[in-house]
Formats: C-alpha cells, structure tokens, sequence
C-alpha cells in the first residue's frame, strides 16, 4: 500500500513542523510514505473566491502528482474535502481515483488504518477545535445541528494519547471564522468569530488550541499572539506524533 | 474591502458588518440571542425522534411539488376558484404592487392592516401604497417596531431583533405614548396590543402572507404566534393573501409534515400558536390570492439554485450562522438576510447583491439545520463561481487569483515564490506587517516564516 | 400573453423531470401511551392550562361566575347552557371586541405539541377564538390523537376556515422576552372530560 502525503501549500511554507509530524507518524505506523515533490495546491483558494475555473493547471499538476498512489493523505480536512468533490482533469480516471483515495490524517489512521493504540504522550490541557470542513463536510464527527448518533475521529485518536486532558468549547462545533479568502474579505467578522471561540477555551483553562486543520490554527494563533495570550495552537499531528523524551 | 456595492450608497455586506461589530457588546448580545433560539431548536429538534426522516420527507415534497410546479398550480387556481377566491396572477414585483393598489382602489380604501409577509417586503409593497395614499398599518409586533422606527426587518422571523427594549421603549415612548424608561416588554406589548386593536377593528383590509398552498383542496395555511394575521382578516370585509409561487405542496396531508418542522426549527415551538386554513371566504367576504413569480420561475430552471425554492422561511439557517449573527441582518441590504437570503438575492439582482454569497465561511451549519434540507453552502460556493463568470467580483481579486493560479500550477515557481516570500517575510516584517495593506495583519499576527519548508527538509533528509 | 400565461409557460420550460411524489412514512411508530397526561403537558409547555375532569361541571361554574361578574361571554358549547345566538358568522369585530370570555368545543386535540383542531361551525364567527381575552376549550379524552399525521387523516371536513390552535397568544418580539397575550387570547385553559 503506497500512500501519497500531500502537504497543502501553506503547511509546507509555514507549518513545515506539521507536515514532519504527519510524516514521522505514518512511517511510525509502517505506512510506506511516498512524498512527491512536484505538489503545489488543491486550488481551493482561486475556487472559493469563484475561480474555480482558472485552476485547471493547479488540478493537472496534482493528478500528475498523485495519480500512481493507493492512497492520498494529507493534514487537513479543508483541502481534502476541496479535492474530494473538484478534482477533475484530462486524465478523468486518475481524478477519479484519487477523489476516491483521498483521506483526511485521522480518518485515514481509524477508517483505513483502524489504529487502536498509539505510542503517544501529551501532557496537557487541551481544548479541541472542530474544523467545519473536516466535520460536515468528511464526516469526521458527529454534528450538533443532526439527531443522529455521537462520534468523532479526531477525539478517538485523542483518547490513545497519555497523559491528555481534551475539552470541548461550549459551543462544540461553531465556526472559527477563518473561511479562506473570507478571512481577509470579511476581516471583521472573520477575527470577532475566532475571539469568540478563543474566550471559550479560555473558560476550559487549556494550554493548547488543536484541530484536524491548520488554516484554522493559524486563523487562531494570529489573534492569541495578537493578544499576548499564554495559550498555543498545535496540530493534531503533532500531538499524536508527540512521545514523551524519557520514553523516547 | 471599502467597496460601496451600488449607486445607491449601500454598504457591501463587509463594510456594514464592521460598523455592527465596532460596538462588540452589542455584537455579542446578539450573537448570543440568536444563539439562544438556534439552542432552542437543537433542544426542540431532540423531542422527535423521527426528525432527519421529516427532513428527508419535506425535502422530497418539495422536489416533488417543484417538478410539478405548472401543474399544481392550475389546479390550485381551480379549486380555489370554485371555493369562492378569486386568483391573481403577478409576473414581477411591480405587477404584485398594482393589483393590491387596484384592490384597495376599486373599493375607496385609504388604509389596511398586513400580518407579516416576506414578499411584501421583497416587492417593497409599503413605499409604494403609502406613495398612492394608503396607510399601512403592519401588525406583527416586531415588524410594527421597525416600521414606526422607519427601519426594515432583520430577519424573517423576529423581525426586531436587532433591537434591544430600551429601544423599543423609545420608539413607543415617541408613538404611543408610553411610559418614558419603563422596557418591561410586558408593557410594552400590552401598549401594542390595545393600539393595534382599534387598527384590526376599523380596518376593512386586511393582508397576509402564505405559508403554505394545498392544491389537491385549493387552501392556503397561515401560522402565526400572535394572532395577528387572523385579527386582521376575520375583521376585515377584503382579505387578500400574497404567495409565491413556490409555496405550492401537492396534498393536505402533507403539511403534517411541514407544520411538524416549521416551528420547531424557527423558534423551538412545538407548532406556531395559530395555524389557520383558509378555504373559503366568509359570508359577505371577498377573498384575493395574489400568485406571484418575480424571478421564482427563473431561478427553477438553474439547476443548480432551483433547490433554494424549497425555503419554507424558517429562519433556522440564520440563527445557526455564526456571519449572520456577529454581522446583523441589515448589513445583508435585502428583504431576506441571512444564508437563504445569500443564495435567494442574486437571482432577483445578481449585480447588487454579488456581496451576498461571499458572506459565509462554508462552515455549512446553514444545510444542516434546514428541514427541507437545501444545500445552502454549497449553492453559496456555486454562486461565486456565476459570479465570477459574470464579472461581478471585483478585478483586482481576479488578477491576485490569476496570480495564484499560475504559481500553483507550477511547481518551480511555486518553491521559488515561497522561498522569496518567507525570505522577505524574515527580512522585512514591515512589509506584510502593515494594518493598512493587509486585513490579516489589523487584528491578527502573521504566521511566522520558517527558513525551510518542508519540501527543503524532506529533500535534505529523506532522498 | 397574459402574466398568467407567462408564468405558467416559463415554469413549464425550466422544471426539473417529475420526481415522484414520496409516501409519508415514517419507521418511528407514534407513542399511544399516557395519551392525556402527556396533552396536558404539551400544553403546559406552550403556556396553556388543561384540566381533566369527568364531566363539564366545572367549566359551567366558570361560565356562570364569568357571567356573574359582568363579563360579556360568548358560549358556543350546547353542554355548557344557552349558545350564543347573537354571534353569527357575520357579526362585525366592533361588537365582539368587548368579549371577555369564550367557550368553545374543538374536534380534537394533537399530543405532541398541544395543539387543537376547530372549524368555523365550532367557532359560530371566525374572529371569536381570537378577539376574546380568554378562552376556553372543551375536548373529550378519547378524542386525543398522537401526532399531526393522524391529525390529517382525521379530518374529514376543512370547511370554509379551519384552525390548529396551541396555547394563548404570544410574542417574543422584544428581546426574545416571551410575552403572553400579544393580539389574541391572553390565556387558554383546555377542559379535557375523560368518561
């Protein structure tokens, strides 16, 4: 089983510590890492402003990338869930493939891997942030707004972590306000939306910030660092990649 | 994004939605109101343990209704005919305006009393009565607040909610005499409530909106929480409700399934305190349906948008938007505000409203609230693209798009242009740090550049 | 071309293929336990007051003393004493605005939300189980049924106006503070006789 890690364009340019956990901890689990290095984006940001036509090189560019892997993984469940319902291309059938292969790192660990023990430590208070994209739109957990029954990928990859002290904000799964291109075009209710869910992780007293996807991290982060704020933002890589020195 | 969005003066949604956020307490007032009724409806929601298969049913009656729409609506007008209404049909808004003012006119009516319609306000019905010399007198209580206040509605449902009762209390203070500082809403909807009495009671007009059209019996159901709607037209000698066209559900008994979702996902309520079915005028009363199109026909056949006619008003996606709540209704500068309101609007004014459907996060909270199941976010997504097609996105974001287009569509280019831009970024903060040129930067940090990026790493460490 | 015929002849170019019109059923099978203590319930909820009794004597002693008092009372219950005759389907809203108290009969009550059904013929006026500043219902227990699709199924004659009506009437328009008594009855009290 060959896997393809895709990091999207801003973790590999900002976040690379994000994308080195992602690596580290496939490996770790004897996946066999292919890591193309031709990759650029999933196009997601030209689509979401409405140019979803003039990404067209971006999407040949990615088929050309991935189209000989089992499967795509990649830390983030925005751009998974861009590329799992745009990616078309000339080579329609290795689009397809890959739209059907592409998993998002925490459902790829429990859905296809089924890991039930991770060798991980974190020691900390941590506050989880639901992605929207991740959770309604690759159903990597149960939503408020539906009647039907509880779950959550990222938590059950969470609770194999030692040490670990999750909590949910009151409002479990509101929008952080990052949005994409919304973030600068809508600036004001962009960063009110994301002081919002920050003040109730604050009541939690959590010492990190973690989510499935980095865009909303970052979103987060801006504003905390803005404020001075002693609490961090970690991607949920990093915490499942993360071992404990003396066990190390 | 300072970009007044029409001649007309009017703010683009982002322009309007800063000007609400800058008094951030009342910001989070009404955040936290509407989360209140979002809260409501979850609990509500909870009690019916067959509710995602009602969803499921309304959505399917609707399809259902729209594949058939032509059809259902003739017979409508049959039976409804035959029941002693008479049916009027209006191409746009302005057709919808004249037939009320003719009504009003063939009778020598100066004034009438309106229970609350969404399409009366889309048609802007009252400029124009009270331009030809009618009063109309709105008699939901919210929507009497924003009119004495010369407001519009915020939101579809609560019409007033961006109020708050010290408000109120002025308003009534100024036109009915109340009390000055006395905001008990006790108070101040008894002071209402004897005021718009003697208006239901001298009234000889009354208007409505429909919630819902039965073809198979040619009725139409109105709900309501206050009554209002049944004071106006039970007391009045006219009474003409106004629909449009999509309001149409096929059967009687289907509307078990649409009263069963309407409230509870409006405001928690198992079922609106009046749901009143009109079949026939009463005796000595004369009975009008205005059936109105203005762009519903045109909308049905986009495949992609046809979906948004399935609103059946609720105002569910709305109180679960977190834009919607942190931005107000006005800074949607339309009749309906909110997600349904984003993807209803560009239809009826594709250039005027472009602003709309760039107003959300795609958090897609919106799709999963709605008991007919619309696709709401997504239709927002497939929105900015026509209007990108269109050319109703600014040009500078098309060429900072095509920019990023080519870069990425290019792998050289793309490390070559992330290596200069973190370089700089070290080099030069000043550069990106500058609250004027960049929105991130106003109230948030930049990511910090690291010297590698991963692909560095990884081609240093792993080949 | 007519509007009519305008719009009729545009919807017919841009529908969608016709999609079946789904059955509605449900795989949750409606809850027939404790039928009448659940109503009274539901009405509770919705700000209503429902009072089981074993026959209809109390609300004749709330009629007789509503009178007693002076109160202008509107009674369309045969059960109850002498009707109204005066209210007819006609009567205009200037003589019935005074009304203080009306007792009405509906066909039926809905458990899951409190509601009542009731047509015009029950009313005697369209404007009666509005215009009055109370109201009170009379149903019996066996006429209870578990949800709005047996609702529909029961009712066999919409007539000229039918109503579902749930608790009095309300408003939440001023900050969300839930009012009762906005345009229409200020309190409902619903006598339910079991036997």
């Amino acid at each position: 089983m060959k896997i393809g890690l895709f990091i999207p364009c801003y973790v590999d340019q900002f976040f690379p510590d994000v994308a080195r956990a992602t690596y580290e901890l496939l490996t770790k689990l004897g996946c066999e890492v292919e890591y193309p290095l031709g990759q650029t984006c999933c196009g997601q940001p030209m689509a979401n402003s409405g140019f979803a036509s003039l990404s067209k090189g971006c999407d040949a560019n990615f088929i050309s990338c991935f189209k000989h892997v089992d499967y795509v993984v990649a830390p983030s469940g925005s751009c998974v869930l861009h590329l799992k319902e745009h990616l078309h291309g000339s080579d329609e059938k290795a689009a397809t493939h890959i739209r059907e292969h592409i998993y998002e790192l925490t459902e790829f660990l429990t859905d296809v891997l089924k890991v039930s023990t991770l060798p991980a430590s974190f020691p900390h208070r941590v506050g989880m942030h639901v992605s929207c994209h991740g959770q309604r739109g690759l159903h990597l957990s149960s939503m408020t707004e539906l009647r039907l029954p509880e779950f959550s990928k990222p938590m059950q990859l969470l609770n194999m972590v030692e040490g670990i002290e999750v909590s949910y904000p009151e409002r479990k799964d509101e929008c952080c306000g990052f949005g994409g291109t919304f973030c600068v075009f809508e600036e004001a209710v962009s960063v009110k939306m994301g002081k919002d869910r920050i003040k109730e992780h604050d009541v939690n007293e959590v010492e990190y910030i973690t989510g499935v996807d980095v865009s909303c991290l970052m979103h987060l982060e801006g504003i905390l660092k803005r404020n001075g704020s002693k609490v961090k933002t970690i991607h949920i890589a990093e915490i499942l990649n993360h071992e404990l020195k003396q066990k190390a | 994004m300072s970009d007044v969005i029409n001649g007309k003066g009017v703010l683009s949604h982002a322009d309007a939605a800063e000007v609400f956020i800058s008094d951030e307490p009342r910001t989070d007032w009404h955040d936290e109101t509407l989360w209140f009724v979002r809260s409501k409806r979850d609990k509500a929601s909870l009690q019916v343990p067959e509710w995602e298969e009602l969803r499921s049913l309304a959505s399917a009656i609707k399809d259902h209704s729209l594949s058939n729409l032509d059809n259902y609506l003739k017979e409508f007008e049959e039976k409804a005919t035959a029941n002693g209404i008479r049916i009027h049909w209006a191409a746009d808004a302005g057709e919808h305006n004249q037939i009320i003012l003719d009504i009003l006119k063939k009778h020598g009516f100066s004034k009438m009393v309106k229970s609350k319609s969404m399409l009366t306000e889309e048609c802007h019905l009252n400029p124009f009565l009270e331009k030809n010399g009618i009063e109309v007198v709105d008699t939901d209580l919210g929507e009497r607040i924003v009119q004495f206040r010369q407001e519009t509605p915020s939101h579809i449902v609560l019409p007033a909610i961006h109020l708050k009762k010290q408000d109120v209390s002025d308003t009534f203070h100024e036109h009915l005499g109340t009390e000055k500082g006395n905001n008990d809403p006790q108070y101040l909807t008894e002071a209402a409530r004897g005021h718009l009495r003697e208006k239901f009671i001298s009234s000889p007009l009354a208007l409505t909106g429909v919630n819902f059209a039965i073809a198979e019996t040619g009725g139409f159901v109105v709900c309501t929480n206050e009554g209002n709607a049944d004071m106006g037209v039970h007391a009045a000698s006219v009474h003409i409700a106004c629909m449009g066209v999509e309001k149409i559900i096929p059967r009687a008994k289907d509307l078990a399934v649409f009263l069963r979702l309407l409230a509870r996902s409006a405001t928690g309520q198992p079922i609106t305190t009046y749901s009143s079915h009109f079949h026939k005028p009463r005796r000595g009363q004369e009975m009008h349906v205005v059936i109105v199109d203005n762009g519903r026909s045109r909308q049905l056949g986009r495949a992609d948008f046809r979906n948004s006619l399935k609103c059946i008003r609720c105002a569910a996606c709305f109180n679960t938007c977190p834009v919607y709540r942190r931005s107000g209704g006005h800074s949607y500068h339309t009749a309906v505000a909110g997600p349904i309101g984003a993807i209803l609007n560009p239809n009826l004014d594709m250039k005027a409203n472009a602003d709309l459907p760039f107003a959300s996060t795609l958090c897609g909270s919106c799709s999963n609230v709605c008991p007919v199941k619309i696709d709401i976010h997504e239709q927002l997504w497939k929105w900015r693209q026509v209007l990108a097609e269109e050319g109703h996105v600014a040009p500078s974001k098309k060429v900072a798009m095509k920019g990023l287009a080519f870069i990425f569509s290019s792998p050289a280019l793309f490390r070559f242009a992330g290596r200069v831009g973190r370089k700089m970024m070290r080099a030069f903060p000043g550069l990106m740090n500058n609250k004027k040129m960049n929105p991130w930067y106003k109230q948030r940090e930049m990511p910090e550049a690291p010297a590698q990026s991963f692909r560095d790493w990884f081609k240093e460490n792993k080949t | 071309m007519s509007s009519r015929e305008k719009i009729l002849s545009t919807i017919t170019a841009n529908k969608p293929a016709l999609v079946a019109a789904p059955e509605l059923v449900l795989s949750v099978v409606a809850d027939r336990e404790n039928m009448v203590a659940r109503y009274v319930k539901a009405l509770e909820v919705i700000a209503g007051k429902a009072v089981v009794v074993k026959n209809l004597d109390s609300a004749i002693e709330d009629l007789n003393a509503t009178r007693a008092a002076g109160h202008y009372v509107v009674n369309t219950v045969s059960a109850l004493g002498p009707l109204s005759d005066e209210v007819t389907t006609d009567t205009h809203a200037d003589t019935l605005e005074p009304v203080y108290k009306a007792f009405l009969s509906a066909e039926f009550g809905v458990v899951e939300n409190g509601a009542v059904w009731m047509t015009e013929s029950q009313m005697q006026n369209r404007l009666v189980p509005f215009i009055c500043q109370h109201l009170v219902i009379c149903i019996h227990a066996t006429d209870l049924v578990a949800n709005m699709h047996e609702a529909y199924d029961r009712i066999s004659d919409m007539e000229g106006y039918g109503l579902f009506l749930a608790g009095p009437s309300k408003t939440a328009d001023i900050e969300q503070s839930l009012v009762i008594g906005a345009h229409g009855a200020r309190s409902l009290v619903v006598y339910v006789v079991e036997g």
